[in-house]
C-alpha cells in the first residue's frame, strides 16, 4: 500500500510550531517511516505548480501553522484545501488567531505608520511606504498585499481538526498524528486535545477555596505568587477557566498563570466573554464603588482575554479605510 | 532591457523571502536584492497591551529564538519600572540565556550553515543537510548533537514553562527558582556542554580549516564588507550575551561608541525602502547612503562575527584561546570576511557552555530570592540583549499604570538586513558575467544569507534541511530560458 501523502505549511508564523515539530526529536523518524512528505517547505524542495498539478484530494492530510494575513497565504491555503483530504489547524496562530492575530485591535493603515514612519529610530522623511509593486530603473519589484485584518485558518478555509497551542507540545502532536494515522478520530472540528478545561486537571486546584471569591485583582507582576496556590483564588488572572486542557499546565509550572493558548473550551463560543462570566462570579462584592475598584485593576481586557484569540472572537474588529 | 532572475522562495523570515536578480544587456548584473514579503505590525498592537505581559507577547515573534525576545522585554521591564533583579534572579536569567544561547548556535553549526563546509560546498545540494554532516561526522556524533540539543532544551522548559515561547520573565526576576536537584543534574548538562562544543571546534579545525581551499573561500572577496560592528561587551569590553554596552567599532576595528541600551536612539535610524517590508538599520552619526560599505556608510553589522570584531576578547578561558587563534588566522582585526561568522558562532558556543558551568556552579544560583518587586512609577524601558542573530533592542512606553503608549524594536537580523543585501548582490555579480550564469550561482547565494543565519533558518532547524531555491532566468520578453534548483 502507498504510504499515505502528507504536506506541512506555513502561513503567518513565527517558525516555533516547526520547532516543536523537531522537538519530537527521536520520535519523528517514526512518523517520517510512516509518511510520504510531499511538501514542507523548510525542509523539502518544492514548486507550487507541483501542488497544482495534484489531483484534488490526493494529499491524505495537510497540516497549516500560522494566521492568514497576506493573498500569497490565502492562494496557497485554498489550494491546499482543494488537494487535501483532511486539514489540520497547527497551533495557536491557525486555530485562534494567536498573538500576531492582536494587530486586529489596529488596521493595515495604522500599522503601517507605526512602522514606517512613528517609531522613533524610523527616518523616513519622504513618508515611503512599501508597495506591492515598485518600478525600479531594473524592471518592477512585486509584494504581495498586506490584508487588513488577521485571519483563523478555518476564517478562509475549512477545516478538520485542530491541534492547539503555541506551540503544541510534543506529546499532543504524537497523539493527533497517530490518531490520524490510524483513522481513530473523533468528529469534525474536533480541538485534538483533552475536552476539559485547564482548572480539572491542574495540580493546584486542591488549593482552591471550596468558594472562590476575591477581593481584589492583582497583576501579575505586583505580587510575588506563591508557587503551590490556584492564581484566580490569589486575585491573579489565570484564564485557567475557559482554557482547554491537556497543554500539561507548562506555564503554571514556571509559576505563571494562564493567557489561554489552547482556545477556549467546547461550546465556548467567546473565549474573553467565558473568562469574564467566570471572573464576575468570584468578585466578592456588593457595592457599586467596590465592583467598580476591583474591576478597574482590569486595565486591558482585550490583551488579557483575547491574547491568543482576538481573530476568532465576537468582538467586532476596527475596519481599515 | 534589463533581465530578471528570480529565486523564490527562499524560505522564511516572518514569512518568506525572495531574491531578483536583474541582468543589463551585457548580461551582467545590474542589480539584485532580497525582498521580505512579509509585515507583523507588533509595534502598533503592542500599544494599549500591559507591559508585563509583554515578554509572552513579543517572543512570538520570532519562535526560534523566542528566549531571546523574552529576555529582551523582560530587561525592557527592568528599566520601566526602575527595579534592579535580585543577584541570584540574574544568575538565573543568564544561566537561560547562556543555555538557549549555546544550542541555538549549535543548530545552525549542525543543520544549517555548517553543512557547507562539513560536507563541503561542492558537494551535491542533497548532500548539504544534516544527513550529510551525519554521513562525514558519524552517526555517533550525530546522535550526540540530538542529544545535547534536547538536553539544553530541557533546562528551558524546566525554568520557563514552554521551550517554544518560555514565561518565567518578570520584571525584578524570574518567576521560577533553581532546586538543589536541578543544579546536580544540570552541572552534568553543562560539563557535557563544554565537551560538545570542544568537540565541534576540533571539527571545525580538522574539517575547515586544515583545508586550504576552505580557508581560501572564507578568505576570498566575494563575501567581504567593510562595514562598521555592533555588539555588547561587559566592563572589560569582552563579549556579552545578556548584558553590558553597546559597543561598535569602525571599519578599521577602532571603537567608533560604546553607549548604553538607554541611549540607542542616539544612534541607530532605520531607512525605509517601497519594495521590501523589512527597514534598513544604520548608524546615524555616519548616515543612511544605501546598500554600500566602506567608512562613509552607516551600514553596520551584528551577530557572532560583530560580536567578536567589537571586543577585546572573550569572557572565558577556552573561549578565549580561540578567539586569539581566529584572528591570528585570518590576519588580525577586525575580519570583514562573512564566512568567518561560522568560525565565530562555534567559538561562542563554546563561551556559552564555559559560562553555563560557572553559572550553574555558583552556590548562590539556588537561592531563593528570586523577585524584587520594588517598583518606581512606570515611564520608559529599554532592554538591549545579544540574540544569536544580533543586537536586540526593546523599548517600551507607558502611562502610569503600566499600559503601553508606543513600543519600538530592533530586531536581530533586521541589522544585519543591509549587508545581507550586499552579500547576495557581490556573490550575484562574482558569478554572472556576460550572460553565463554561473551553476555556483545558487550554492554562493545560499552561503551568503547562511552564513548570516538570518531566520529563514528557522526553516531547516531540523530534519533533512536545505533552503529551497529556485531561480528562474527570463529573457528580454518575460520568458522563462533556465531553471536552476536544489
Amino acid at each position: 500500500m502507498a504510504k499515505p501523502k502528507i504536506a506541512i505549511y506555513w502561513c503567518a508564523s513565527c517558525g516555533g510550531c516547526e520547532e516543536a515539530v523537531v522537538d519530537l526529536a527521536e520520535d519523528i523518524l517514526n512518523v517520517v517511516d510512516a509518511v510520504d512528505i510531499i511538501l514542507w517547505p523548510v525542509a523539502l524542495d518544492f514548486k507550487y505548480k507541483d501542488i497544482e498539478a495534484m489531483p484534488d484530494k490526493s494529499i491524505a492530510v495537510t497540516f497549516i501553522n500560522g494566521a492568514i494575513r497576506t493573498e500569497e497565504q490565502e492562494h496557497i491555503a485554498k489550494l491546499l484545501r482543494q488537494k487535501s483530504n483532511l486539514v489540520i489547524a497547527f497551533g495557536a496562530c491557525a486555530h485562534l488567531g494567536g498573538i500576531p492575530g492582536l494587530a486586529n485591535v489596529a488596521n493595515r493603515k495604522e500599522i503601517f505608520e507605526t512602522a514606517y514612519k512613528l517609531t522613533p529610530t524610523t527616518t523616513n522623511l519622504k513618508g515611503v511606504y512599501p508597495q506591492t509593486v515598485t518600478d525600479t530603473p531594473y524592471g518592477k519589484l512585486t509584494l504581495p498585499e498586506f490584508y487588513d485584518t488577521v485571519k483563523s485558518l478555518d476564517q478562509t478555509i475549512d477545516v478538520d481538526y485542530y491541534l492547539p497551542g503555541c506551540a503544541p507540545p510534543p506529546d499532543l502532536i504524537m497523539k493527533g498524528v497517530t490518531a490520524i494515522l490510524e483513522g481513530n478520530l473523533p468528529p469534525k472540528g474536533a480541538v485534538l486535545t483533552s475536552e476539559k478545561a485547564l482548572c480539572e486537571t491542574c495540580q493546584r486546584n486542591k488549593t482552591k477555596p471550596e468558594k472562590m471569591l476575591i477581593k481584589d485583582i492583582k497583576r501579575i507582576h505586583e505580587v510575588i505568587a506563591d508557587p503551590e496556590k490556584c492564581f484566580l483564588a490569589e486575585g491573579i488572572i489565570c484564564l485557567g477557566p475557559a482554557t482547554r486542557g491537556g497543554c500539561g499546565e507548562r506555564c503554571i509550572n514556571a509559576n505563571m498563570a494562564c493567557r489561554g493558548c489552547f482556545g477556549p473550551t467546547k461550546e465556548v463560543v467567546d473565549m474573553g466573554a467565558k473568562f469574564l462570566s467566570s471572573l464576575a462570579s468570584i468578585i466578592d462584592a456588593e457595592k457599586e464603588e467596590d465592583i467598580e475598584r476591583i474591576t478597574s485593576a482590569i486595565v486591558d481586557p482585550v490583551g488579557l482575554f483575547y491574547m491568543y484569540a482576538l481573530p476568532t472572537s465576537i468582538l467586532r474588529r476596527k475596519q481599515g479605510v | 532591457m534589463f533581465r530578471e532572475i528570480k529565486i523564490d522562495p527562499i524560505t522564511r523570515l516572518e514569512g518568506h523571502g525572495k531574491i531578483e536578480i536583474f541582468l543589463d544587456d551585457k548580461g551582467d548584473v545590474a542589480h539584485a536584492c532580497l525582498q521580505i514579503p512579509e509585515l507583523r505590525g507588533y509595534e502598533r498592537f503592542a500599544v494599549g497591551r500591559l507591559a508585563e505581559e509583554m515578554p509572552r507577547i513579543t517572543e512570538t515573534i520570532c519562535g526560534v529564538c523566542p528566549t531571546a525576545h523574552h529576555f529582551a522585554s523582560t530587561k525592557a521591564l527592568d528599566a520601566l519600572y526602575g527595579v534592579e533583579p535580585t543577584p541570584v534572579a540574574k544568575k538565573i536569567r543568564e544561566f537561560i540565556y547562556n543555555t538557549f544561547m549555546f544550542e541555538d548556535h549549535n543548530l545552525h553549526f549542525y543543520f544549517l550553515g555548517g553543512p557547507d563546509f562539513i560536507v563541503g560546498p561542492d558537494a551535491p545540494a542533497g548532500q548539504r543537510n544534516v544527513l550529510g554532516v551525519i554521513g562525514k561526522v558519524g552517526l555517533e556524533i550525530g546522535k550526540k548533537v540530538i542529544d545535547i540539543r534536547k538536553r539544553a532544551r530541557s533546562i528551558i522548559q524546566t525554568l520557563g514553562g514552554r521551550v517554544v515561547h518560555p514565561v518565567n520573565g518578570l520584571p525584578g526576576g524570574v518567576s521560577k527558582g533553581i532546586t538543589k536537584e536541578n543544579q546536580a543534574e544540570w552541572q552534568k548538562i553543562a560539563t557535557d556542554a563544554v565537551e560538545f562544543a570542544k568537540f565541534t571546534l576540533q571539527a571545525f579545525d580538522s574539517i575547515v580549516l586544515k583545508n586550504k581551499a576552505y580557508v581560501d573561500l572564507i578568505l576570498g572577496d566575494v563575501y567581504k564588507h567593510r562595514t562598521y560592528y555592533m555588539g555588547l561587551v561587559d566592563d572589560k569590553n569582552k563579549v556579552n550575551f545578556y548584558d553590558g554596552w553597546v559597543r561598535v567599532v569602525d571599519p578599521d576595528g577602532k571603537e567608533f561608541t560604546k553607549f548604553e541600551a538607554q541611549d540607542y536612539l542616539n544612534h541607530i535610524g532605520e531607512a525605509v525602502e517601497s519594495w521590501t517590508y523589512i527597514k534598513f538599520p544604520y548608524l546615524k552619526d555616519v548616515g543612511w547612503k544605501g546598500f554600500v560599505d566602506g567608512k562613509d556608510s552607516g551600514v553596520y553589522r551584528a551577530a557572532p562575527l560583530a560580536r567578536l570584531n567589537v571586543s577585546d576578547g572573550m569572557a572565558t578561558p577556552l573561549a578565549q584561546e580561540n578567539y586569539e587563534r581566529f584572528y591570528s588566522t585570518l590576519g588580525g582585526k577586525p575580519v570583514h570576511n562573512t564566512l568567518a561568522t561560522h568560525w565565530a558562532r562555534v567559538i561562542e558556543a563554546m563561551q556559552a557552555a564555559e559560562k553555563m558551568v560557572e553559572l550553574i556552579n555558583d552556590p548562590e544560583i539556588t537561592g531563593p530570592n528570586i523577585r524584587s518587586i520594588d517598583f518606581k512609577v512606570p515611564k520608559i524601558g529599554i532592554g538591549v540583549i545579544e540574540a544569536p542573530r544580533g543586537t536586540l533592542y526593546h523599548h517600551y512606553e507607558t502611562d502610569e499604570k503600566g499600559r503601553l503608549t508606543k513600543a519600538n524594536l530592533i530586531v536581530a537580523t533586521v541589522n544585519n538586513s543591509a549587508a545581507i543585501n550586499m552579500s547576495i548582490e557581490k556573490a550575484a555579480r562574482g558569478l554572472i558575467k556576460g550572460g553565463v550564469v554561473n551553476d555556483g550561482l545558487l550554492n554562493m547565494i545560499e552561503m551568503a544569507f547562511r552564513a548570516y543565519d538570518p531566520c529563514f533558518a528557522c526553516a531547516t532547524h531540523n530534519m533533512p534541511g536545505q533552503i529551497p531555491i529556485e531561480i528562474n532566468i527570463h529573457n528580454s520578453d518575460g520568458k522563462i530560458i533556465r531553471t536552476i534548483k536544489n
